[in-house]
């Protein structure tokens, strides 16, 4: 690991005060961050220790929503009464990621800034925009397993690999971050992440000294939740493809559907006219392939990750039948 | 550039005895157990959180080792292997890990078994697991939600059947 400088935020202002500029990072669970300092990935030359700044908390909004401190592990909001009761997506979500240890250190807040687990990204050898702008993209020739096939670009073909994320689209929650000039402000899960287009380097939309304080989850909304993970093992392994799903039927017709998925781009993949085409419709293959073939009209593989797109369908159609009989 | 601050002179207690941090702030939380203590119970094999070799627990909670630097542990109480039991006085796990062969090479054991005995304590708690069908209710310790909750620990020579074994014979005496 390159020698950095090592200092505990007492505030999310000095959190905020730390971090500002290229050579300044937060660390909080660390289980993500530290990896990749130690394959100089990330070589910080100033950490800031965020633990002791508050925002662990998770606790009831006004609204009947829920709100999850930025600095509340994983395991903590995946065990929570209310998580489980009310948000059990999210609860499955997180469950379904990485293993015990890594869920009781890693914190929400990096959870939604993990970076990707591309081949390429995390060996400094090879070329990757993300890493390294203007080097190259090794993956889109290359090992291609786990990329994109939805949004990607001619600069990087990686994928968000995180779950918590997929649920939290699915859910419509917000993401709540603390500006550097002492203000506050709060984007859509939805809109956080970014496609990789000219600017891969980039993942989500946090500027310069932000710091996320909370994720905010709407008031409960009920249905029947499922999160379905495909994956190379049963367990502790990223998600090829992942649906989560919010359903509810009346009458034997889809009455809502929000839907997002995961190990499919570089982020939570969410298109709300999926949803809008399943509304009114039977839970019937042809319904489902519709859906299917809303979520993949541009899809396009890279030789190596080609099935993922048929992979999606399946899955896809794979929870919508589950859903329907568990909502009937 | 490596700065010494005041906030690194706070202390870190390692099964129950107390020790300061480290100066260099890159001293990951199991070089320190290692390098820095002399307690090489604790073991490295990946280094990067994918193993489990190096689990130890840390306010009653387990988690990977080397992906925490000791700095971010001041205050903290860690209780390593050399902490759960004694050649003489081995604790429940590893009693029966020795009863049940729940090892050939040994270099994950001691991982293993700090992990199984948090684990213990999660299902005691009700913490539902990726292998709980509900999940608000009682969960037992089935084979099936111990080889759940253990996936964050390898052990190469494959003794796994026999991990799982020495573990359900615990969780069944204590329940």
């Amino acid at each position: 690991m390159k020698p950095f400088s090592y200092s505990k935020a007492r505030t999310v202002e000095d959190a905020g005060n730390i971090t500002s500029g290229d050579a300044a990072m937060a660390i909080a669970g660390g289980t993500n961050l530290l990896d990749l300092m130690k394959l100089q990935v990330e070589t910080p030359e100033q950490l800031a220790d965020i633990n002791r700044i508050g925002f662990a908390a998770i606790e009831d909004t006004s609204d009947g929503g829920l709100l999850l401190g930025a600095l509340a592990t994983n395991t903590q909001t995946a065990v929570h009464p209310r998580v489980r009761s009310d948000y059990p997506v999210l609860a499955r979500a997180i469950l379904s990621g990485a293993t015990q240890q890594l869920r009781n250190k890693a914190t929400n807040g990096g959870n939604l800034c993990q970076r990707t687990r591309c081949f390429y990204f995390t060996n400094i050898d090879q070329p990757c925009n993300k890493r390294e702008p203007g080097s190259g993209c090794g993956a889109i020739d290359g090992i291609a397993k786990l990329h994109a096939v939805l949004g990607a670009s001619d600069q990087c073909i990686a994928t968000y690999p995180g779950d918590m994320a997929v649920a939290l689209s699915a859910l419509d929650a917000r993401v709540e971050i603390a500006t550097p000039a002492g203000g506050q402000r709060s984007v859509p899960v939805r809109d956080f992440h970014c496609l990789p287009g000219d600017t891969p380097w980039r993942d989500n939309v946090l500027e310069d000294g932000e710091i996320i304080t909370a994720i905010t989850l709407p008031p409960p909304v009920g249905g029947t939740q499922i999160y379905r993970k495909v994956r190379e093992r049963s367990s502790y392994a990223f998600a090829l493809v992942s649906v989560a799903a919010i359903v509810e039927m009346e009458d034997g017709l889809f009455s809502r559907a929000d839907l997002a998925f995961g190990g499919l781009a570089h982020k939570p993949w969410h298109d709300p006219r999926i949803g809008e085409a399943l509304i009114g419709q039977p839970a019937s293959s042809e319904t489902f392939d519709r859906a299917a073939d809303i979520l993949l009209e541009n899809a396009r593989g890279y030789g190596e990750n080609d099935f993922k797109i048929p992979l999606a369908r399946r899955t896809l159609h794979a929870v919508l039948e589950q859903a329907a009989e568990d909502a009937a | 550039m490596i700065v010494k601050e005041a906030l690194l002179a706070d202390t870190i207690t390692v099964n129950r005895t107390e020790h300061p941090i480290p100066e260099d702030p890159r001293t990951s939380l199991l070089d320190f157990l290692r390098s820095g203590l002399g307690l090489t119970g604790t073991k490295k094999g990946c280094d990067h959180g994918q193993c489990g070799a190096c689990t130890v627990i840390v306010n009653g909670i387990r988690i990977n080792s080397c992906l925490t630097l000791a700095a971010m542990h001041d205050g903290d109480q860690v209780t390593t292997i050399e902490g759960l039991g004694t050649p003489d006085d081995p604790s429940a796990l590893q009693q029966a890990f020795l009863e049940h062969d729940g090892f050939q090479c040994g270099y994950c054991t001691p991982g293993q078994i700090c992990s199984a005995t948090a684990m213990l304590q999660e299902i005691a708690n009700d913490w539902p697991s990726d292998a709980s069908a509900d999940l608000e209710g009682r969960i037992e310790a089935t084979g099936e939600e111990i080889r759940e909750r253990m996936s964050g620990n390898l052990c190469r020579c494959g003794a796994y059947a026999n991990i799982v074994a020495a573990i359900r014979d615990v969780a069944e005496k204590s329940a």
